[in-house]
């Protein structure tokens, strides 16, 4: 028995110098009131007065008992503040070490979710502010993910529209557990601007939103809800086909983050078998379901997929291909994914690059 | 190969960890609770240092709510939870297939240290003090 079951060290000179891109960064407040100073007054007294609420508000975000307060250990800046809150100490602890050509922040927040409507924008104005004011300005490799007040169509795309020219921002995120499926019209208006702009949308399997973290409801314990964030996405991206989103959009690109990406391929041969058998009830949906996911949708890579059989990863990365998976790491939080060191299965070096820089590259236009 | 002094003890306080580079391997040292524990300082999994890694005890249970402290001492991984023994690096996780090794850490009193079989790269040796020896 060796001392370790993977060595440590990078295997090659190449991998060493290997630039990654990381699709998932979740940057955090300072304090818990730091978006106020975002907001404009008048929605600064509301927030005082009434409280941030989301609609699972009787729950909270954080109703399950995440490892370690869901933070990696060794996160915690030496200066204080929670773990990602400080731009110095994530640049030493991440982006440099990892060699990080660009790392896109997801903000894990409720604005896109909160019941008042008109809080809802500018509570997503303000945390777009704050991705600009916080992180965008004060470090090129950092991209911003565009947050939308999903659920009032008109302001969501006005929003889009607001920060497509800024080229700092790079996707859009849209909450997948909406007030309807993913892929209704009351959403299409957002997904034509997204597509418009060139701009992916992103759903990330946030703690928020109007629906259960599963389809038969709120799942009972933490271990649970962290398998159940795969329920939302795969229900979004069906939901997409299904609805005609992706034959009416062939330029829109779905990014699913943080969902796992094991399933994608066995759900594809199911959904080819049924289209092929049950069409006709869907006659605008032209194509194979396969055929839109191979040309429109990625998945990110974490929290990575670790079979019995380490070695079997690899088959799950080709039955879905290579090309459909992007590196994340979900730093800071616990279940954090090292880019060097998630996927040491005998990739080629091509699938390796693809995966960890050259698919994102590709699909943000870096 | 050898014995090599890491630093002075009141500089590994209880509760604290360190890492320490020697021949190529890094080290996490622990002073836990005054006995201490070197490892391997990488988590076999995903490379995490186990030097920011929490140290508490390991509990057996026969059932729910039947439980006792087995006075083993077991260190978490940063990032994953990973959990191995302090004293072996054997794996609560998978101990058929993972560990990570252990190393011999002892306290030394100066007086002596100064003379062979000690390796000394940066440390004045006082007499007075005692100091942390890590041998690999």
């Amino acid at each position: 028995m060796s001392d370790v079951l993977t060595d440590p060290r990078p295997e090659t000179a190449a991998e060493t110098a290997t630039k990654v891109v990381d699709c998932d960064i979740h940057p955090s407040f300072r304090t818990p009131t730091e978006i106020l100073d975002y907001l404009p007054s008048r929605w600064r007294d509301h927030a005082r007065a009434f409280g941030i609420r989301p609609p699972n508000s009787m729950t909270g975000a954080l109703a399950y008992p995440r490892m370690g307060g869901g933070m990696r250990q060794d996160a915690w800046p030496p200066t204080g503040g929670p773990p990602a809150s400080d731009l110095e100490f994530m640049r030493a602890q991440h982006l440099d070490p990892l060699n990080i050509e660009v790392g896109i922040l997801h903000c894990l927040n409720p604005g896109p979710s909160l019941m008042d409507l008109d809080f809802s924008a500018a509570y997503c104005a303000a945390m777009n502010d704050w991705q600009v004011d916080r992180w965008l300005s004060q470090e090129p490799r950092l991209r911003g993910t565009i947050v939308i007040p999903q659920e009032d169509t008109a302001a969501a795309v006005a929003e889009i529209e607001a920060r497509a020219t800024d080229p700092r921002f790079v996707q859009v995120a849209f909450v997948p557990r909406g007030i309807e499926p993913s892929g209704r019209r009351r959403y299409w208006p957002i997904y034509e601007a997204a597509a418009k702009h060139g701009l992916p949308v992103a759903m990330h399997t946030a703690p928020y939103g109007w629906r259960e973290n599963t389809g038969a409801g709120n799942a009972s314990f933490y271990l649970e809800e962290h398998y159940a964030v795969a329920n939302p996405i795969q229900s979004a991206m069906t939901s997409l086909i299904f609805e005609g989103v992706f034959e009416r959009l062939p330029n829109l690109k779905l990014v699913l983050v943080e969902g796992g990406f094991a399933w994608a391929a066995p759900l594809m041969w199911r959904m080819d078998r049924e289209w092929a058998r049950m069409r006709d009830e869907i006659p605008a949906v032209r194509r194979a379901p396969s055929d839109y996911v191979r040309r429109q949708v990625w998945l990110t890579t974490q929290p990575v997929e670790e079979p019995p059989r380490n070695a079997d990863l690899k088959h799950l990365i080709r039955w879905l291909g290579a090309d459909r998976i992007m590196f994340s790491s979900d730093y800071p939080h616990w279940d954090f994914d090292d880019p060097h060191r998630a996927f040491r299965i005998g990739l080629k070096p091509e699938e390796k690059s693809a995966i960890l820089r050259d698919n994102a590259r590709a699909v943000y236009g870096f | 190969m050898g014995k090599h002094v890491i630093c002075r003890l009141e500089e590994l306080p209880p509760g604290s960890s360190r890492r320490v580079d020697i021949e190529g391997r890094e080290i996490a040292v622990f002073n836990d609770e005054g006995r201490l524990a070197a490892l391997g300082n990488r988590c076999p999994h995903e490379g995490a240092e186990l030097c920011h890694g929490l140290i508490r005890q390991f509990f057996a249970a026969e059932g729910a709510g039947e439980y006792e402290g087995t006075g083993k001492r077991m260190l978490r991984c940063p990032w994953h939870g990973w959990e191995f023994d302090l004293s072996t690096g054997q794996s609560y996780v998978d101990p058929a297939r993972v560990r990570v090794r252990a190393f011999d850490v002892d306290v030394a009193p100066g007086e002596g240290l100064s003379e062979g079989p000690y390796k000394i790269d940066v440390y004045q040796i006082a007499t007075e003090e005692d100091y942390v020896v890590l041998t690999i």
